[in-house]
């Protein structure tokens, strides 16, 4: 009955930001789920962001650290009472730093269904060429 | 016969449950009355702590769901990143709903490494019986940015009625 090939997805629990810096505004942020894979030819970052629009998100690239910083919207109106509370909302915080092989002026984001692809090219290996000699 | 029985008579008797409170008592089953009592206690010091036991939520299966009502319409909310409309399922009876489908991941070349893989695709299906009954013709369903946000309105015979008093 059971197919072995397509496993049942649990719940995973949304992993709180150890040691955020401080905010000015109180909220509990959240780190997201990523992958990151690595082919020839670039890097891959998917990151599970639901409720992030793509204008609330921050792709932050400055000192060879990335940041990623999502702003979620509250989703209660005001008259709502809450029944059954099974996951917190809150904002998404993750960094990681890059190694220099990473063609940083390339990168390219995309937000779709609440996850970020982030496409990190690696650095092109320079083209051998002939250098032409003028006399100086 | 009745050296068997009184032997094992004894061993009732000495068969007693150890209570923290009071003098021990003679039980004979079942063994989980003091865990179920220990049990209240410690919903009685997390009920003081605001209602939900940090870190123990949910039934454990996905989606985690957030139910709200307000006067006419539940509010049901599940976070579904990376579903796609098509591979999402929604069905619902007066007093039954239930959500299934399939998150895919995104395929990976044959030649890429992971270094980190923290996301996870595959089937889900959970049902959930809602609290009173609902009108399943004006069920309203979105799903936009990886946020599942269902509109149950509720059925006319549910909603509270105010009653005018005579005198």
């Amino acid at each position: 009955m059971t197919d072995t090939a397509q496993k049942e997805l649990k719940v995973k629990e949304k992993q709180e930001v150890a040691t955020p810096a401080e905010q000015t505004r109180p909220g509990i942020i959240f780190s997201p789920n990523v992958d990151i894979y690595e082919t020839d030819q670039k890097l891959m970052l998917l990151a599970d962001l639901p409720g992030v629009r793509p204008e609330d998100l921050t792709v932050d690239l400055r000192d060879d650290v990335l940041t990623i910083s999502g702003e979620v919207q509250p989703f209660e109106g005001p008259n709502e009472k809450d029944i059954l509370i099974e996951y917190e909302i809150g904002k998404y915080y993750r960094q990681f730093t890059l190694s220099e092989v990473i063609d940083q002026g390339r990168i390219d984001a995309q937000l779709k269904d609440g996850v970020l692809q982030l496409t990190l090219p690696k650095v092109e290996k320079a083209a051998p060429r002939t250098i032409k000699v003028t006399a100086g | 016969m009745d050296e068997v029985i009184k032997k094992i008579l004894q061993k009732e008797v000495t068969m007693f449950y150890p209570r923290f409170f009071g003098m021990p008592t003679l039980r004979t089953f079942p063994p989980f009355d003091e865990l179920s009592r220990m049990r209240q206690q410690m919903d009685r010091i997390m009920d003081a702590f605001g209602g939900r036991a940090p870190g123990a939520m949910g039934a454990g299966v996905f989606p985690a769901i957030n139910l709200t009502e307000d006067d006419d319409h539940y509010n049901l909310r599940a976070e579904l990143p990376g579903v796609k409309t098509e591979d999402l399922d929604i069905q619902a009876t007066a007093s039954n709903l239930t959500i299934s489908g399939e998150r895919k991941l995104a395929a990976v070349e044959e030649s890429a490494k992971y270094h980190r893989r923290e996301r996870e695709g595959g089937r889900f299906s959970r049902a959930f019986a809602l609290p009173k009954e609902i009108d399943p013709n004006r069920i309203e369903a979105r799903l936009s940015n990886g946020i599942l946000t269902i509109r149950l309105p509720k059925a006319e015979s549910a909603k509270p009625k105010r009653i005018s008093i005579g005198n």
